[in-house]
């Protein structure tokens, strides 16, 4: 009896244990996400203040109110950041998707000569640091003029989403019994109809899941871009940051209006997404 | 109509041949069961029948279409797979359906037609449910509906039930054979087990190594086996195999005891040879079926007994090969106990030693 009961109290102490450390952990990792999206409602002094003010007593949107007005006033083309981000991420993204998609799938079904060394050098490419690019590709992309455009950027996060996306991809269509595709010739469907009904749709959970990788992956990327944009024809919103410090001041609370508006699409997106990944995951098709 | 034909089929990979030019005709409406140990080949046969293997040499007819290089949708076949294969992303009812839908049939078509296999399958309650949310057997019955639902000419089984546990195994076996009752296809079967081979079919094709053994109907293959590895493969427990030499008209085992050569059975004096018994064949004396023209008797020491209710299997051996032995109407029995068997010669079988294969004349 007494043995059973401390038994039973130890085990919800143990819980209560997990769910503190839980908290506080949870509570570190949330905390600057938290201070960014509290300092963009907040004026300068209050960001400043030493010692900190935690608790804000002044909130209000003079810092998106400065960002969206015109330059001069504190202004920054944020919709053209904004625009220039979004169609270079979703571009770039649905190439490597789509080059991540075939490759993939040839990884996982067909058996050809080299295919274990290119696997390897696919990974390879992947550890190479971004930045150390940065020199080289800027001088390329000087010389054949494509340097501050969309399309050098898009062909700049093709390249780096690619290896990942194939590497992602890969292992979902290994996860895709053979069976499936054949079942769906048997059926009547040909080797293309087969993919697209059946194999693609039951890979779509990990698909979808490469597919934020390399978006948030673009949308976030701030080392190259950096360097290979120049004008707002084609700074994306991580390189727009930049256009809030100036020579002797930081407009933090500009700065973090700006990072509240990068990551809003970022979370919608994963919101969107992630109902595909657990809908996805619904299998039992084969004897598993 | 839909009879298959093999005509001298090989199949390579590369260099190694695991496939040697199979011959065999199927007629319309056969059940035939291609049975083998693993590695024989069976499964290749029936994917380059269903067009999922290209063969390497040979030609394969459907009715009267050479199929050779017919992609599978061309075939007008269906295929039960090992582990279902069925679509984890859409329902039962779509999963029927999805061979009339990629044809262009309209929905009323096939809705019939999705209705009409859900009945015969028992599967009407199940319609709406995933793939996911169905047990083993009612799975198992869905792979079958989707196959029959598009009238093909000829059924595949890839080793159906391997993947259910025994009783369930039981049921689906008479499920299968009412089935093909009611809706009369070609059916091509492979199974590694002889119990499903031997109620299933119409006729056994037993292969080994990328060969043909033996083919005949299920009782043709059990009384006459033309070698050992069939003698051995088909019938539960496996034919008892004792070597022994051809002296005089007996043949003398290694410990001294002999049995006569089996009527209908020839070989040379001093040849070497397998002699094959099977249990049911093999009785103690009391507990036995009532003796025929030809028998002999034999005394062996039990050393186990496995009682199974209405028989029970006696081990014992003679010249150091275990054997198994049949007693009807069992009374219990001890380890160590030596009891009178009666063989029935009529039954019995003789191999050559070193090719394996019968000495039948």
């Amino acid at each position: 009896m007494d043995a059973n009961r401390s038994h039973r109290l130890r085990a919800h102490g143990l819980k209560l244990a997990h769910l503190m450390t839980l908290f506080v952990a949870m509570s570190i990792i949330c905390l600057p996400g938290l201070w960014i999206v509290l300092n963009s409602f907040r004026p300068t002094v209050e960001i400043m203040a030493k010692p900190p003010i935690w608790i804000p007593n002044d909130l209000n949107f003079d810092n998106y109110r400065a960002m969206f007005a015109g330059a001069g006033e504190g202004g920054v083309p944020v919709v053209t950041y904004f625009m220039n981000s979004l169609i270079i991420s979703v571009t770039s993204t649905a190439i490597a998707i789509l080059v991540g998609m075939a490759g993939g799938y040839a990884f996982a079904r067909y058996r050809f000569r080299g295919k274990s060394a290119i696997f390897v050098g696919l990974m390879v490419t992947r550890a190479v640091p971004g930045v150390a690019l940065s020199l080289p590709l800027f001088i390329v992309y000087a010389r054949i003029g494509i340097i501050d455009t969309h399309f050098g950027m898009i062909l700049t996060y093709v390249a780096m989403n690619v290896p990942f996306t194939i590497w992602l991809i890969d292992g979902f269509f290994r996860q895709v019994p053979k069976e499936l595709a054949e079942a769906a010739e048997i059926d009547g469907c040909t080797r293309w109809q087969a993919f697209w009904r059946v194999e693609f749709p039951v890979a779509r959970a990990g698909i979808a899941s490469a597919g934020i990788f390399a978006f948030l992956t673009s949308w976030n990327e701030y080392a190259l871009a950096s360097q290979l944009t120049r004008s707002v024809t084609s700074k994306t919103m991580p390189v727009g940051l930049l256009d809030f410090t100036s020579e002797f001041t930081l407009n933090w609370g500009g700065m973090c209006a700006l990072a509240v508006l990068m990551i809003i699409p970022a979370l919608v997106l994963t919101f969107l997404v992630q109902k595909h990944l657990i809908a996805g995951l619904t299998f039992g098709g084969v004897k598993g | 109509m839909a009879e298959v034909h093999l005509e001298k089929v090989v199949k390579k990979y590369g260099e190694l041949e695991v496939v040697h030019g199979i011959d065999l005709d199927i007629g319309h409406n056969e059940f035939v069961v291609f049975v083998g140990p693993s590695g024989c080949g069976k499964s290749t046969t029936l994917r380059m029948i269903a067009g999922l293997e290209n063969i390497s040499g040979g030609n394969i007819r459907i009715g009267d279409r050479v199929v050779n290089d017919l992609p599978p949708r061309a075939r007008n076949i269906s295929m039960v797979f090992q582990n279902y294969a069925l679509y984890p992303h859409m329902s039962v009812r779509e999963n029927l359906g999805f061979s009339l839908k990629i044809a262009g049939k309209d929905k009323a078509e096939i809705e019939a037609a999705v209705d009409e296999a859900a009945a015969i399958l028992s599967l009407t309650p199940l319609l709406d449910r995933k793939p996911g949310e169905l047990s083993g057997g009612q799975r198992q019955r869905v792979a079958m509906g989707r196959a029959i639902v598009r009238h093909p000419d000829v059924f595949l089984f890839d080793e159906p039930l391997s993947n259910l546990d025994a009783k369930l195994r039981t049921q689906m076996r008479v499920e299968i054979k009412k089935l093909h009752r009611k809706i009369k296809t070609t059916i091509i079967y492979v199974t590694h087990d002889q119990v499903e081979a031997m109620t299933l079919a119409d006729r056994i094709v037993i292969m080994r190594n990328g060969s043909i053994e033996q083919q005949g109907t299920p009782l043709e293959v059990f009384a006459n086996p033309v070698s050992t590895f069939v003698a051995t493969f088909i019938g539960s427990p496996p034919m008892n195999l004792i070597d022994g030499v051809v002296k005089g008209g007996q043949v003398v085992f290694s410990d001294g005891t002999s049995l006569p050569v089996p009527p209908r059975y020839s070989a040379a004096e001093g040849q070497r040879v397998q002699y094959g018994v099977r249990a049911d064949n093999i009785m103690p004396i009391g507990h036995a079926l009532p003796p025929e023209e030809h028998m002999a008797e034999l005394d062996m020491t039990v050393s186990l007994s496995e009682p199974l209710g209405t028989e029970t299997i006696l081990f014992g051996e003679i010249s150091d090969t275990e054997i198994q032995a049949k007693m009807l109407n069992p009374r219990p029995v001890e380890p160590g106990e030596t009891m009178r068997f009666q063989i029935t010669l009529d039954k019995c079988h003789l191999f050559d030693a070193e090719s394996g294969v019968s000495l039948r004349t």
